[in-house]
């Protein structure tokens, strides 16, 4: 099926000649995530605008080629950021509810929902 | 952020993994949720608005009106955000957004140099190319060699106008109508809006090219 015939099927959905406009669901949801803080006024637009563009060149100067493959890496990076510089959560809480989810999946068989349970905050 | 130092110790033929990035935005996401500052289901429904409901159309119906609608097509040159929110499109983000109208002297062409700024809100997401670094950096430099990357070849003496986005202003390429559709409808004619044209590095499509 070609790019114009889905199109034809699924009209108005923004594929491109290379693919989704997000690969991964990580990214959609990463991507929802500064649109819905942003909507209850934690940051302003310009403030958000500004940490995805110092993240953009951090990484840059970093070494990251910047080919817009890892776009949704700098956006991951400045909502941690922004959400840091709020008050909402610091480095180390952020880092807790990692190794949560680490253990849970970790106990999780191959395949299942992963689900967070209190247990895994060790 | 990145740097999440753990000794792994996983059991790949029994237990499930997560790569690092799902990890941090699980993380985010669940502490997010627990202190009331999203909702799981507000989030599926922005992602679904933003991949399904909102996408190029929404730009390409914006152009089709102004190719058809003098009034329309000045009210959107004048104030694009006031113009496009007529039409019921959403615009959460960004405060201004202004179209720019190519013309045989001018052609207009949209990039953001910083960290891809686009007019989410008539367009979708944007595509990769579009946040890549050099895209950003061409656009600017040799515009008229990134038309030609896109298979664009402009008269010489068209002048290309680059316009750098910001959180502030976004933009909108209003192309030039393809000839040889005088009585066309606004539906018969948006088949004709291709997303790149109204970024600029493209055009809109001839009546001959499009699919039969």
């Amino acid at each position: 099926m070609s790019r114009r015939e889905i199109a034809k099927v699924i009209p108005g959905l923004p594929h491109d000649a290379e693919g989704p406009v997000f690969r991964e669901p990580w990214e959609a949801q990463a991507f929802a995530m500064a649109l819905a803080l942003h909507g209850r006024g934690l940051f302003t637009w310009p403030e958000w605008a500004a940490t995805l563009a110092a993240e953009i060149r951090n990484a840059q100067e970093a070494g990251d080629p910047d080919t817009g493959e890892t776009y949704y890496r700098h956006w991951l990076n400045a909502l941690e950021r922004l959400v840091a510089e709020k008050g909402v959560a610091d480095a180390k809480t952020l880092a807790r509810y990692y190794d949560a989810w680490d253990h849970a999946a970790d106990r999780t068989p191959h395949g299942a929902p992963i689900e967070l349970r209190p247990d895994d905050f060790k | 952020m990145t740097a999440h130092d753990h000794n792994h110790d996983h059991d790949d033929e029994h237990g499930s993994e997560l790569s690092e990035t799902q990890l941090r935005v699980r993380a985010l996401e669940t502490i997010l949720t627990e202190k009331g500052y999203v909702d799981p289901a507000a989030l599926d429904a922005i992602v679904e608005t933003y991949e399904t409901r909102i996408g190029p159309r929404n730009g390409a119906v914006v152009v089709a009106k102004a190719w058809t609608d003098p009034a329309f097509r000045q009210a959107l040159l004048s104030d694009a955000t006031k113009a496009v929110a007529t039409l019921g499109h959403v615009s959460k983000v960004g405060d201004h957004l202004v179209a720019v109208e190519n013309t045989p002297e001018r052609h207009n062409m949209i990039v953001c140099t910083l960290c891809s700024c686009y007019p989410w809100e008539v367009l979708g997401l944007p595509p990769v190319w579009y946040k890549s670094a050099p895209y950003r950096s061409r656009a600017v430099k040799d515009p008229r060699g990134v038309l030609a990357d896109f298979g664009v070849e402009l008269p010489k003496a068209t002048e290309i106008r680059v316009w750098d986005s910001t959180a502030e202003t976004r933009f909108l390429v209003l192309p030039m109508r393809p000839a040889g559709t005088e009585g066309w409808s606004e539906e018969r004619l948006a088949d004709l809006v291709t997303r790149d044209s109204m970024i600029g590095t493209g055009l809109a499509r001839k009546p001959g090219e499009l699919a039969q």
